[in-house]
Order: structure tokens, then sequence, then C-alpha cells
């Protein structure tokens, strides 16, 4: 809370690491992804602010009938293009709202919220990813390759269609995927998966999905004495700390999740594994 | 900018503009996104004796131009404040305002005593919603007797500026609002949450852990103004409008109903930097229409 800040330098503006932002930014992009999900691209007339990998933003949905911001995972960065993109699932009217956007339409962000994922140490990572939980982990699988790591993706879903984006993650890395029917990859759930039979030769997994998902990863991981992060989900209203509204009980008691996650080491928390 | 100055009794204002507890952390939080000096006052989240988990997940449900919300109070105690909190904030140039809770009596007073002896600590804000546990689990603000029995034990221990925070779960605010006036409060600050509900009718089951929460937002405003108005005519101290503030036409509105001040809440979750904008709206009010000073507008409603 009371850091000092360390000064970085991105072409012609000047951003504090880890600061946060209110940005209006521009959509570039927003497109359909499989039946209910959107990829909105985003750009800025300033270079964007430094972001990491399962980070998050609370994007303004400006519409009387939502009032709060909508927290959503950062997906990529491209920093080529100064473009940021959010994968969003399309639950209700705020985030059928975002997936509405248009090209050349403006959007409020705050950005960077929460801490990424720890993956400094990690040369063989397992990036485990279920429905839309895969959103962070294209960003993760990019920061692993620009530093000559091939990552490995294992996703699962519920059919074909919930698995997204596969052809983006192939391009980074080596995806292997579950579906419940069996309509794609291994049939059953991503810890039935025939990768994890050989499990020790993963030195970390970083996942992201749905709680039941996560809570079978982590018991995997605890059983392989493999280190695992998960990022969570909760409801949230102000994303910086404020409301208390997010809380996960952990080992330190009440955290909240927008402050002291979304990403947590596994240690951490108090599921009943 | 001398316009926007205002008191609340001894308590000088640089302008009305102050953040609802519970709403805005301690400040700090929100520093990357405006100068928090800016304000009017900062209200710190409410404080107890002792540390408190707060209300199990989920604790939160958004409802039509609301939210509901069951924090239930989490905070790491009063020791802890003075020690690790305070320092980090005191020298933040504005009223540093902390908000009380307690469930009895004697814990509403030793916090209070402790808080007294803070010297860039101005003024409290006594959250008398909480529920006495002591009493069967009534909150202490529903009742006229139950409200005047804590401001009067605070007030004894404590020498500075005392704000009561009203409930609005009640059936005549007024009645609340003149028995603590009667006890030596200096000002009241209302509304709190009003209790509302929300349910999920696909698995039949209530949203917030707690079942029932506090709604705030945009849905409450017209209510709290209401309260703020009649308040204003039943008591002689000064009144701090809280409910849904928004905008600062939301906040003029509520001067204009007789607050001296406001505190905004809820909206902070939606533009963190909100505040800075009601400052800058109402300054433009006070030169749109020529008024020379802030303090113009309170109670001044045509009827």
């Amino acid at each position: 809370m009371f850091c000092q800040p360390i000064l970085l330098s991105l072409h012609t503006i000047k951003y504090i690491a880890m600061k946060k932002y209110q940005l209006d930014l521009k959509v570039v992009d927003n497109v359909m992804v499989g039946k209910s999900a959107s990829l909105l691209t985003l750009t800025h007339s300033e270079p964007l602010p430094p972001m990491q990998a399962g980070q998050f933003a609370e994007l303004l949905v400006d519409k009387a009938q939502v009032l709060l911001r909508r927290p959503i995972s950062i997906h990529n960065v491209n920093r080529n293009n100064n473009t940021v993109e959010f994968l969003i699932q399309i639950v209700g009217t705020g985030t059928k709202e975002l997936a509405n956007l248009k090209k050349g339409d403006s959007l409020n962000v705050l950005l960077p919220l929460g801490n990424g994922f720890d993956f400094a140490g990690s040369v063989n990572p397992l990036l485990i990813g279920g429905g839309v939980g895969v959103a962070p982990l294209l960003y993760l699988g990019e920061e692993f390759k620009s530093k000559g790591i091939t990552p490995t993706f294992l996703f699962g879903g519920r059919s074909k269609e919930y698995l997204l984006r596969l052809e983006s993650f192939e391009a980074v890395g080596r995806v292997y995927a579950t579906t419940e029917d069996g309509s794609f990859g291994e049939k059953g759930y991503v810890t039935n998966h025939s990768l994890l039979i050989d499990g020790d030769k993963f030195d970390k997994i970083f996942a992201c999905g749905p709680t039941p998902m996560l809570k079978a990863v982590a018991a995997w991981a605890k059983e392989h004495e493999t280190a695992c992060e998960v990022s969570l989900e909760h409801k949230m209203a102000c994303g910086i700390g404020a409301c208390l509204c997010c809380v996960e009980d952990t080992k330190d008691g009440h955290v909240c999740v927008c402050k002291e996650g979304p990403v947590f080491s596994i240690d951490k928390l108090l599921w009943k594994l | 900018m001398e316009a926007l100055k205002t008191n609340i009794g001894d308590l000088q204002l640089k302008n009305p503009v102050m953040t609802a507890s519970g709403t805005f952390g301690y400040g700090t939080e929100y520093s990357d996104f405006f100068d928090i000096s800016k304000l009017g006052g900062i209200l710190v989240k409410g404080t107890t004796l002792h540390r408190r988990e707060g209300n199990p997940y989920p604790r939160m449900a958004e409802t039509p131009s609301g939210m509901l919300n069951a924090v239930g109070l989490q905070n790491k105690g009063v020791d802890y404040f003075v020690e690790n909190i305070y320092p980090e904030i005191k020298d933040i140039d504005t009223n540093i305002i902390v908000n009380v809770s307690g469930s009895c009596i004697e814990d509403y007073v030793q916090t209070a005593e402790i808080i007294n002896h803070l010297d860039k600590v101005p003024a409290i804000e006594l959250n008398i919603s909480c529920p006495n546990v002591k009493q069967g689990g009534m909150a202490f603000g529903v009742t006229a007797n139950g409200a005047a029995e804590v401001v009067k034990a605070v007030r004894r221990v404590y020498d500075k500026t005392l704000i009561v925070k009203l409930s609005p779960n009640v059936t005549d605010i007024t009645e609340i609002a003149k028995a603590v006036e009667a006890q030596g409060a200096d000002s009241v600050s209302l509304i709190n949450t009003l209790l509302g509900m929300a349910i999920d009718s696909e698995r039949r089951k209530p949203i917030l852990s707690t079942i029932t929460g506090g709604l705030s937002g945009p849905a409450v405003k017209p209510i709290a103004l209401r309260m703020v108005w009649q308040t204003y005519k039943a008591v002689k101290i000064p009144i701090v409008g809280i409910g849904g503030i928004m905008t600062a036409a939301d906040a003029i509105e509520f001067l204009l109903a007789g607050a001296t001040a406001i505190e905004v809440g809820t909206a902070n979750f939606i533009d963190p930097a909100v505040c800075s904008k009601i400052v800058d709206g109402i300054a433009d009010y006070l030169n749109r229409h020529n008024i020379p000073s802030v303090k113009d507008l309170i109670g001044a409603l045509e009827v």
C-alpha cells in the first residue's frame, strides 16, 4: 500500500510501475469467440501502462441498468500495437453490453489491478484453464515464450465450443484439452488427462477457471508436491481493496481477492482438498 | 477556494465533500486516482475495539441502481489502526475522521477514548447502526433511548467533534436525531444503508451469506434527501448528508435539503476520482449562480 514507486519510461510518457490508472481506452476490435464470449481489443492514445499476466481491469459499463464496473482478466498485451485484450464471457446485462461495443467506441477502464502470477523461477510450467478461465493464461504464456520457455497448456470445457481461442494458444505453446462430452481432446476433467500421469515433470502450475476445477487442480498439485497458483474470481465492487466485498478466507484471515489476489498460491488458501 | 469552505461546529472543512466510511478504505487506496488532500474529509473505515473478520463471502449483491453489502465491519481493531494506519495517513492535508463502531457501549467508549488521543483526528463518526449484543442484537440506533445511551457514554470521554451516523431503518429519524442532539452530539450524518435483501431465484437461495444487507447507491437517494430535509427542520446541529450521491448536482440537492456537508459512498466504486469531480462541480455551480459561499446553499430549498 505504501511502497515506493518505481518510474518506468515507455516512449513519451512516464508511468509508475503498478500504479493504477483510470483511462479512456478506444475499441479497436470486438469479435465473438465461440457462442458466448467476446474478444475485446482496446488501445490508447498514449502507450498503455505496465501490466502483469494475471492482473485484471475494471471496465465501466455505460448503461443505466448496470451500476458497478465489471472486473475482467487481462487476456493479452501487445506492446507493438499498443493494445490490451479482454476475453469476456457473456453472462448478464453488463457483459452483454461490453460485447456490443463497436470499433471506435470509448471505454473507461481502471488498470492494472491486483497481483499477477509469480512465474519468475518456473522453467517447465503447466497452465491449466477451464472455460473462460483460459483468459489470463495467454498473456502468461506469452511471457514464458518471450523468455524462450515453451509453456504447456491444458484446457477443459463442457464441449468443444467451450474451448476458447485454441489457435492463439497453439501459437504460444503445446496445447492439450479435455471435454466432458469427449467432443474434443480427452473425455473427462483436466485432472484426468493423460498428461498428468507422469505428473512430476512440471515445476509449477498456474490455473484459472471454475472453483471446483481449481480445487481439483490444487489437490493434484498438493499430492504431487508441485507449486501451484490459482486465479480466483469473486464478486467485486471497487477492485482496489476499499469495499472489502470480494474476500477469500486465507491463512491471513479474510483478504480482498482484488488487492491480495486475484492470484493466490494454494498454500495460502484454506481449501479443504 | 474560499467559497467552498464550510464547518461542522468547530471542524473546519476546505469543502463539503467527504468520503463515506467503508467505501474509501483509509484513503490511500485512492491516491493513484486523484490528490486525496483535495477532499473536505476522509471517513476511514469502521473501526472497532477488537479485530473483526467480518462476514463470510458473498458479501455483495448488485441491485437496480444500487448494491447490497454485508461486510460486517471487517477491520483489524483500533490498536492496529493507531500503530499502523494512523502514522501513514495523519499528514494528509484533510480531515481524517474515524468511524467508530461497537457491539456494546463499553467498546464504543474505549475506542473513542483511544481515538481522542490522536492529534490529527479532529472528529469521530459514531456508527450506531451496529447490533447491541447485550440487548438481543437490536441496533443501538433504532430507538431514541438506545441511540441516546451510547452517545451520552461516548460524549463523556470524547471532547472533539462528535458526529453521529443515523440509521434510516426507523419509523421517525427525527426522533433519533433529537435524542442524540440532546446528549451533546455536534452533528448527525445520514443516512446509513437501508436494510434490504436479494434472492437468486434459480438457486432459491439468498445472494448474501447473511441473507440481508445494507442497500446503498442511487436507489436510496430520494429516501436520504427526504430524511435530511425532515431532520434539518427538527434539529439545530449541522447535518452531513449521505445516500446515493454520484454527481455534484446530487451533492447540491443534499445541501439545499439542509446538509452542511456530504459524504460520497458507492460512487467511489464506479469512478475512483468522482469526489474530485464533485468538488469542482460544486465550485462551478457557485460560479454559475453567483453564490458567494457554499454555506448559502444549506437548507436553501425554495418551497
